[in-house]
């Protein structure tokens, strides 16, 4: 393996216009993701995850753009490539699950050319080639009957099927990278699990790093060997995932650790949301001066209203933004 | 789901249209054009002359059949033009957004505000009479409903999951445009494209009895009224049989339109699957 990441994140700032004035949705963001490996973002809602995901793959849309900073893939900046180029990227080289397994599939069209369009637009095949490598990748995801089901709409598929296809689409073309976005929410949790596990397996055959992002703690530990915590649109603590557990160093990831149902049950409880921090995120335009988490943490002190914490490396590895972390 | 006799008439209607038009040579008793003969000129509907002849003793009944193939293709045709047009401003406008949008709405705009049958008038004073002018300027002036629809339609649906998925995937504009967009908007743009044959038809009647249509001799139902005109007293068939094949296809294509309207409505097929 060479030393070169897959994707490197370096100091990446996203800026929303909201008009009058540009404020930072995060900053600060600076991440690697080696090939094959599987990398966590969490956070609660609104905490910028989706828009960093978005930066990646070139899909920021005013009032949302990149500020400053620098994304490369397998060591080429990325962030200023033309359209066309990002779009041989897209769904090629990076490609990303959604949130809605619902409404990601076009309804008037069967899903086996959904799949089939995959390897036509990226990998120049002929509909023919296309629709029998479709019908290969139905089976991958473990789709039964896939001869039977390529030609079936999604209206006539249960939300884990059409999860499935999802996945199948997305992993079409081998991509190196994978992003999932809250991939399994909408799904009822054995569902959810099935869908992980099948993601998780089918992305290590494959190779496939995975970028998964989540607001539970606990499901991205469970498939991730590197998690990163976000709040208030910076990564605030950055780990492996057993390190994080066994001794969060974060004020904001030990409350998130403490929130969560004990080990064991964590899967099946995998759709507790993290309210048991008291308070809530600051609005993008409304963060507060110094440390971010400062109204809600119980540890802070005079220099955390003022002056914002700098990232600090730790012994074990990793690395955490608290001026007094464990 | 109840019968839709909408549907089902008019389907019938505009599909016995489109036979008589196609069948035209085997069901026409005479030659429109070539068997004039003023040994019979001006009979009265009769077992002989089913819908009676003109004044130069031409079938009324074999002009109106032949008539039929102008009328339909100005109708499918200028139409077919129509909702292409429509759809390519309108998709891309709906999508694009920006500046596009603003020249795509100000064309609109301009189109909706001059009477389309005036505006297509115009171009046929340019172009002089004949099928191919009648065929351009009904198919550049009629456009702007289904324009309308199809931007507020792809507004709506460049939001939807699929369409944002399709970009994830590295899908181009046009790409989704085609299979992402368009599909999805399919049904009230034919339910428009139905009703707006009915009025080419009735455009096409307008322009050629104002001797702007299909050159005489040859007959279209337009030009037939025309030619009756004078003599609306004195052999009324000659106004009558076109004018109720013209009425007849119109409500036809109306009813048509009204019945797809019922199936493709969106909320109506949410409710079916
Ligand atoms: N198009 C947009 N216009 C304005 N603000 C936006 C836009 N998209 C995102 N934001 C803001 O940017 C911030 C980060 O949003 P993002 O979608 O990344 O959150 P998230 O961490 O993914 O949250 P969730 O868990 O709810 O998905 C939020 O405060 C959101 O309000
Ligand atoms: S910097 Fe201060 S306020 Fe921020 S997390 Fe650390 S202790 Fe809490
Ligand atoms: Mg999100």
């Amino acid at each position: 393996m060479t030393g070169v990441p897959l994707i490197e994140v370096e100091d990446l700032r996203i800026d929303l216009d909201d008009g009058s004035r540009r404020v930072a949705a995060a900053e600060g963001i600076s991440f690697r993701i080696d090939r094959g490996e599987t990398f966590g973002l969490v956070g609660e809602s609104g905490c910028g995850k989706s828009i960093t995901a978005l930066a990646l793959i070139g899909l920021l849309r005013q009032p949302l753009s990149i500020g400053s900073g620098v994304i490369r893939f397998e060591g080429r900046e990325i962030q200023h490539l033309s359209a066309a180029k990002q779009r041989e990227l897209r769904g090629n080289r990076i490609a990303m699950i959604f949130q809605e397994p619902m409404t990601a599939l076009n309804p008037v069209s069967p899903v086996g050319r959904q799949i089939a369009e995959m390897f036509v637009l990226h990998k120049g095949k002929s509909w023919r080639e296309a629709n029998q490598l479709a019908v290969e990748a139905l089976a991958s995801v473990r789709v039964p009957a896939p001869e039977r089901r390529v030609k079936d709409y999604p209206h006539q598929l249960s939300g884990g099927m059409r999860q499935r296809v999802m996945i199948a689409i997305a992993l079409a073309c081998g991509p190196d990278l994978l992003i999932a976005d809250e991939p399994t929410t909408a799904l009822d949790v054995t569902v959810q699990a099935e869908i992980i596990e099948l993601m998780r397996n089918l992305c290590a055959e494959r190779g496939t790093a995975i970028l998964m992002i989540s607001h539970d703690l606990g499901l991205v530990a469970n498939v991730c060997r590197r998690v990163a915590v976000m709040y208030a649109g910076r990564i605030v603590e950055e780990r492996g995932s057993a390190d994080v557990f066994r001794s969060p160093s974060h004020p904001y990831t030990q409350g998130l650790v403490a929130s969560l149902p004990r080990l064991g049950s964590r899967a099946a409880l995998g759709r507790t949301r993290l309210k048991e921090i008291a308070g809530v995120v600051p609005a993008i335009t409304a963060f507060p001066d110094g440390c971010r988490f400062n109204p809600r943490c119980a540890q802070a002190t005079g220099i955390c209203r003022t002056v914002a914490p700098v990232a600090d490396l730790l012994e074990a590895g990793g690395l955490v933004r608290c001026h007094h972390h464990a | 789901m109840k019968l839709r006799a909408n549907l089902i008439i008019g389907g019938a209607l505009f599909a016995l249209a489109i036979l008589v038009g196609l069948l035209a040579p085997w069901l026409a008793h005479t030659d429109p054009v070539l068997d004039a003969n003023l040994m019979n000129a001006e009979e009265p509907p009769s077992w002989t002359w089913w819908f009676g002849t003109d004044d130069q003793g031409r079938d009324i009944y074999s002009r109106v059949v032949y008539g039929a193939r102008v009328s339909l293709t100005v109708g499918i045709v200028s139409q077919l033009i129509n909702s292409v047009i429509g759809v390519a401003l309108g998709l891309s406008a709906g999508y694009w957004g920006g500046w596009w949008d603003d020249v795509v709405n100000g064309l609109t705009n301009l189109m909706l505000a001059i009477p389309s049958l005036i505006f297509a008038l115009a171009i046929m004073a340019v172009l002089g009479p004949g099928l191919t002018s009648l065929l351009i300027a009904l198919g550049l002036t009629n456009w702007s409903f289904t324009c309308r629809i199809a931007r507020a339609s792809a507004l709506s649906l460049r939001s939807q999951g699929y369409v944002q998925a399709a970009t994830v995937l590295g899908y181009g504009d046009l790409r989704i445009m085609i299979t992402q967009l368009l599909p999805n908007m399919l049904g009230p743009i034919i339910v428009i494209g139905t009703l707006g044959m009915g009025s080419a038809v009735l455009s096409e009647a307008a322009l050629s009895f104002l001797g702007l249509g299909v050159r005489p001799p040859f007959p279209s139902w337009g030009s037939m009224l025309s030619d009756a005109r004078d003599q609306i007293t004195t052999a009324p068939w000659l106004s009558v049989f076109p004018g109720l094949a013209i009425f007849l296809t119109v409500l036809g294509l109306n009813l048509l339109g009204d019945g797809l309207r019922d199936i493709l409505d969106p909320q109506s097929r949410s409710r079916r699957s």
